[in-house]
């Protein structure tokens, strides 16, 4: 939380070269471009871009969860060493929950309205562990209570719930199996400012209790420079920066991360005419020659046009690494 | 009709049945004592998280819903006085509405020539085609939408979010609307486009448009809008100059929204700036403060009593008995 790196244990998941095509007739569009992420235990990386960067897709790849037509054709995935892709649907559905869950975006889709939120959370215990009913309905009632819910609403149906109760609800299903990493994707992003608030703290106190990495996937940077220890910014299917959150927050270094760092308003501070990032994403259909960035990009240059630059480091101690042809390292920087 | 400068509300209330029997119904009071005003080049946030009323206001305004009592008055003339002499026509053309979801508020399939052309058919069936054209035109180069004539042809799903939104607010424009009562026109688009369209409304101000600008984003409201109205359970807790509002929040519940607002590289301490409780369901009979159950500072009195209107500045007013 320090801004250090994270210290030299064996990574949690280690995804090397991982890209997602989406078959599109006989064409494919790339929605995760060689994606390559480390995530050590208990720590909390977030993944940023805006809607159609491959962020999601990228989520939902990392536990196979990803459907046709989506398909992971290229690079490894390997879980505390073991490689995902390779497990049987057998060591698979073992794998998912029990150690990788997941939080979904629209907590209102993710419970199921016909049976109630007691059902719900032990039927994950139940799947996976050799327990009583009983014992897993008292499970259960714990969980709740951990999350901020009285135990009396596990026999509550998803609908008696507010928003905020059901996304908790979702979070207390993801931790039942005590996972060594949470997925989120987008959690709090239908929910009011305060109810967020809220939330984020829970689960910092959870994490500081249960010690699970989360791989956070959000557009919200101010929040996301909150809780993250790492960020990686995406466009477009590509990772196009990565480092420590206060260095990308504040040392961005593509030309996209400072647009979208731009373009928050804040709450302090001076108040001047922010701008944003001109032009509209990119279709993945039509990808460019180059950087995929290009038409947005108010430094584009001649090599922009012609050669896809590769994420290369550019800081050394914190290390940061960004994907453009006019980054400037470190060293060049002080030379 | 001349243009409108003020849009004036006072007092209102706003009641929705929600059950009970035939003889004894329930009422909801989704507005209580809600009095703003709308100006001619200037924007007024209003804040405050579902189910605050904010969106119930907008609608009193634009004349979807009848207010229960209290007023609203456009230059002075009411316009909940049955004698009102403007048809609801020619008010619509004045003051527009602009919805979240770009998503559900184009028809897929009509171009967007067609939704431009038909209010435009309404309001001004004087115009020929080709004066028609010609607005449809101007008012897509008018909010960014270049080329205009290729934009006019295509199909909403041809559009991104953002450049929906912008036929959303081109449509009202399109009429002559002299004010924008926007309903979180940014809540759904990525962040990458939102500043473009705040900032198109922001030169629209310039030429007179005013809005009202809806948003549970307290920072957007203090980028875009000169003024800031924050709402809680339908009432107005702290108005006043945007700056003034969001930099020295008075009421303990603009303090808690503040405090909420994610800032990067800030580690908030977790210390809990408000009760744990639920959002209390207003009702007719409800008495007191509605923020006294969650309220960290309450007293005795704000359960029993609405507190006053205080003035703390020039252009600053809260609701709470500390003040």
């Amino acid at each position: 939380m320090d801004g250090n790196p994270p210290p030299l244990t064996q990574p949690l998941l280690s995804c090397r070269g991982v890209s997602v095509d989406y078959v599109v007739g006989q064409r494919g569009a790339r929605a995760c471009n060689r994606i390559t992420l480390d995530i050590h235990p208990g720590e909390t990386v977030g993944l940023a871009g805006e809607s159609g960067c491959g962020k999601s897709t990228f989520a939902f790849a990392i536990t196979r969860m990803h459907n046709a037509p989506a398909l992971i054709s290229e690079g490894e995935i390997l879980f505390e060493g073991r490689d995902v892709l390779k497990m049987s649907d057998r060591e698979l559905r073992a794998f998912r929950w029990k150690e990788t869950a997941m939080v979904f975006q629209s907590a209102m889709n993710a419970l199921n309205p016909v049976i109630t939120i007691g059902e719900q959370l032990i039927d994950v215990i139940l799947a996976h562990q050799d327990v009583s009913r009983d014992a897993a309905w008292a499970r259960g009632e714990e969980l709740l209570e951990t999350v901020g819910i009285s135990k009396s609403r596990m026999t509550s149906y998803a609908h008696q719930l507010s928003g905020g109760m059901r996304q908790r609800v979702v979070i207390a299903i993801a931790l039942v199996l005590r996972p060594k990493l949470i997925v989120m994707d987008e959690p709090t992003t239908a929910l009011d400012v305060v109810v967020e608030r809220e939330i984020m703290d829970e689960l910092q106190d959870l994490k500081d209790r249960y010690g699970f990495a989360i791989l956070f996937i959000s557009h919200d940077l101010g929040l996301m420079g909150e809780i993250c220890d790492r960020i990686g910014i995406m466009y477009a299917g590509n990772l196009v920066e990565m480092g420590v959150a206060e260095q990308v927050l504040e040392r961005p270094r593509h030309p996209y991360t400072k647009g979208l760092v731009g373009s928050f308003p804040t709450i302090h501070g001076p108040k001047k005419r922010l701008h944003g990032i001109p032009g509209s994403p990119v279709n993945l259909l039509e990808l460019p020659k180059g950087c995929n960035f290009q038409a947005r990009c108010t430094s584009c240059f001649a090599p922009c046009t012609t050669t896809e630059p590769a994420l290369e480091k550019v800081a050394e101690q914190p290390p940061h690494f960004a994907a453009c042809h006019l980054v400037d390292t470190d060293a060049e920087a002080t030379a | 009709m001349s243009d409108i400068a003020e849009i004036t509300v006072e007092d209102m209330v706003i009641d929705f049945p929600v059950g009970g029997g035939l003889f004894r119904k329930q009422y909801l009071r989704a507005a209580n004592g809600v009095s703003l005003t709308l100006r001619a080049g200037e924007a007024l946030a209003i804040v405050g998280e579902s189910g605050s009323g904010k969106s119930t206001c907008a609608r009193a305004i634009a004349r979807i819903n009848m207010p229960t009592s209290g007023t609203i008055r456009v230059d002075g003339a009411e316009i909940t006085d049955p004698g009102f002499r403007q048809s609801q026509r020619d008010y619509a053309a004045k003051v527009q509405m602009i919805f979240q979801d770009p998503f559900g508020s184009l028809n897929p399939v009509h171009t967007i020539r067609h939704h431009l052309a038909r209010p435009i058919r309404i309001h001004a069936p004087k115009l020929s085609s080709t004066e028609v054209d010609e607005r449809i035109i101007a008012t897509l180069e008018r909010v960014g939408l270049s080329p205009a004539a290729q934009t006019a042809d295509k199909f909403p799903y041809e559009l991104s979010g953002g450049q929906r939104q912008r036929v959303a607010i081109a449509r009202a424009l399109a009429v002559g609307a002299r004010f924008i009562l926007a309903d979180e026109p940014i809540s759904m688009l990525d962040v990458s486009i939102r500043l473009g369209i705040l900032n198109l409304m922001d030169d629209m101000k310039r030429d007179g448009i005013g809005f009202m600008y809806i948003t549970h984003d307290i920072a957007t409201a203090r980028y875009f809008a000169e003024r800031t109205a924050v709402m809680y359970v339908g009432h107005m807790v702290e108005w006043g100059e945007s700056d003034s509002v969001t930099q020295s929040p008075r009421h303990p519940y603009t303090q808690l929204l503040i405090s909420a607002v994610p800032e990067a590289g800030i580690r908030k301490t977790r210390e809990r700036k408000a009760k744990k409780a639920e959002i209390p369901m207003r009702t007719p009979e409800s008495r007191g403060c509605p923020f006294a159950g969650r309220c960290l500072k309450v007293m005795d009195r704000c359960h029993a009593d609405m507190p006053p209107i205080t003035q703390l500045q020039e252009d600053h007013y809260v609701r709470c008995h500390l003040y």
